[in-house]
């Protein structure tokens, strides 16, 4: 057993070593699979982060009449927060909200003066609304305005951004579902490429396939060999593929966040870089293995 | 040992007005452990059909082919490589593999016996030597002229002792010389308890073996002679 698994390893080796050619070939093709799939991968994932990012900066303020009283506010608001869809529910006072503008605006001294100077608070009193998903803020708005305090409310502005919020979902949503499909199809198509490479590079060995049959070579002995070149081909791509993606992360991160500030690229691949690698690796040594058992599998017939 | 039983091969002719190719009909005969058979007969009488229907090469259109008890055409794919094992063949075109080394072609041999690394080491240097080949060890076939190789050949039929050899035209690419060395170490491995089926249209090879003779032609058994002659 220790032998043959030694004499395996040996002539997969070897043959490597004999046929570098078609195998850098090899190498290089199932690389820009592997690649593929871990920039699918990144994407994916940087555009999950970039959604609950603008999710994160969406929600619904309900502002309420001057004479609502702040103990219809936080009835209001405890019957909101029981709404299963909302995720939570901010309760800003006058006060707050006069305090949160002069914060904003403090560099412009103009603006704040002129507030003083009406001398009383203009602002409302209101309920910051955050629901769990985007699609469902229809929803928590029109279940308030058919409420019994409706007429507290003074006007709720989702209305005044929900062209806007809608844009930007589908936006996000299409530009994710064309890069997905668009990245699945490179990735059939690379592997169908890969495998034919595979199948060509095997090929120049198709005679010889035969003949081991013919002095008596069991299939699984004449398997091994190549299962292991396919194996040592995927595990190279696999360690480039890792080399380049890190270098790539590295490089484009500043960039992103110039864009993005919520994506780090870099922090992306390093709180995966264990995923990634053996995703990487799996890939590579999967699809090495099942090709050349596909090709191989053609010649051993006779 | 080998028994054929109204072993008939049809091929398909390819073009279509053409009639099918009978290359074996209604052949049969025994052969018993340790015989040696010279196979006689003009080129295309069928003496290669034979020898690779022998090797379940391919399967006989009609007919059986017993190997002991097994019967070669019904035996699974997957098992028939315990047979061919047992089995060293020499084939008229040698078959050598391309990628391997002279050393490695031989050493492959073993390695599918499942020899160890010792046994390789001691027999196929021995071998290489036997037939004169231990210069040319790290030469890829490609690289080996015509006679070199059907000596190659023939020292990948041996190396594993195995219980028959089926040998191919081994003869036709050497000289004199090499030639009645090769029938000598046949006809010594078939002493030590090997049984050689030889196909051949070599008249003087058949002369001098003096031993059973099987006269293919046109693909029927013409003669079946022990101690026999060439006859054309
Ligand atoms: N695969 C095939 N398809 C069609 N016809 C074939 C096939 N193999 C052999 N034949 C035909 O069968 C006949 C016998 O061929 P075979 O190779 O057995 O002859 P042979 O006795 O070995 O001749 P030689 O001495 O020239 O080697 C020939 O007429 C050949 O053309
Ligand atoms: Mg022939």
């Amino acid at each position: 057993m220790f032998t043959s698994l030694k004499r395996t390893i040996r002539i997969g080796i070897k043959s490597f070593a004999r046929n570098i050619g078609i195998n850098i070939a090899t190498i290089f093709i199932i690389t820009l699979v592997i690649l593929l799939f871990s920039l699918l991968f990144i994407f994916n994932s940087a555009s999950k982060i970039l959604i609950a990012g603008i999710q994160e900066k969406v929600d619904v303020s309900i502002y309420f009449n001057e004479d609502a009283l702040t103990e219809n506010i936080m009835e209001i608001k405890s019957v909101v927060s029981q709404i299963p869809e909302v995720k939570n529910v901010e309760y800003v006072s006058k006060e707050e909200a006069l305090d949160k503008f002069i914060e904003r605006h403090k560099e412009e001294p103009i603006l704040i003066e002129s507030i003083t100077e009406i001398g009383d608070n203009p602002f409302l009193a209101s309920l910051n609304i955050r629901v769990l998903e985007a699609s469902q803020y229809s929803q928590v708005t029109s279940l308030l305005e058919n409420g019994s305090f409706k007429n507290l409310i003074n006007k709720i502005d989702y209305y005044q951004r929900k062209p806007v919020i809608d844009r930007i979902f589908s936006i996000i949503s299409a530009v994710n579902r064309g890069g997905f499909a668009t990245a699945l199809v490179l990735c059939l198509v690379s592997v169908f490429i890969a495998f034919n490479t595979v199948r060509i590079a095997i090929s120049n060995m198709g005679e010889e396939i035969s003949v081991m049959r013919l002095v008596g070579a069991s299939d699984k002995f004449i398997k091994a060999p190549f299962l292991i070149q396919g194996a040592v081909c995927g595990i190279i791509s696999a360690l480039i593929a890792f080399i380049l993606i890190f270098s790539f992360s590295y490089a484009i991160t500043s960039k992103v966040k110039v864009l993005a500030p919520d994506v780090s690229v870099l922090g992306l691949f390093i709180s995966n870089v264990l995923f990634i690698f053996l995703l990487q690796i799996a890939v590579g040594v999967s699809l090495g293995i099942f090709s050349s058992l596909i090709a191989v599998r053609k010649y051993l017939k006779i | 040992m080998i028994l054929l039983d109204n072993v008939s091969k049809i091929y398909p002719n390819r073009s279509l007005s053409g009639e099918p190719i009978t290359a074996l009909e209604n052949v049969s005969f025994k052969v018993g452990k340790s015989e040696f058979i010279s196979l006689s007969g003009r080129s295309g009488a069928g003496k290669t059909t034979l020898l690779r229907l022998i090797l379940g090469q391919e399967a006989p259109s009609s007919g059986r082919i017993l190997f002991d008890s097994y019967d070669i055409s019904e035996i699974k794919k997957s098992e028939i490589c315990h047979l061919r094992r047992r089995i060293g063949t020499v084939f008229q075109d040698y078959k050598l593999f391309p990628t391997k080394t002279t050393y490695e072609n031989i050493s492959y041999i073993m390695e599918v016996m499942g020899a160890d690394d010792e046994e390789i080491k001691r027999d196929v240097p021995y071998i290489l030597d036997l037939v004169g080949l231990t210069e040319r060890a790290c030469n890829f076939p490609k690289e080996l002229s015509g006679g070199e190789k059907q000596r190659l050949a023939i020292a990948r039929a041996l190396i594993h002792r195995p219980e028959v050899i089926l040998a191919d035209e081994p003869t036709g690419n050497l000289d004199p010389y090499h030639t009645s060395g090769i029938i000598r170490l046949l006809l010594k491995i078939n002493d030590l308890g090997t049984a050689v089926i030889l196909a051949t249209h070599d008249k003087e090879v058949i002369n001098k073996i003096r031993k059973r003779v099987i006269t293919l032609e046109n693909g029927r058994v013409a003669r079946d002679d022990e101690k026999g002659r060439f006859m054309l």
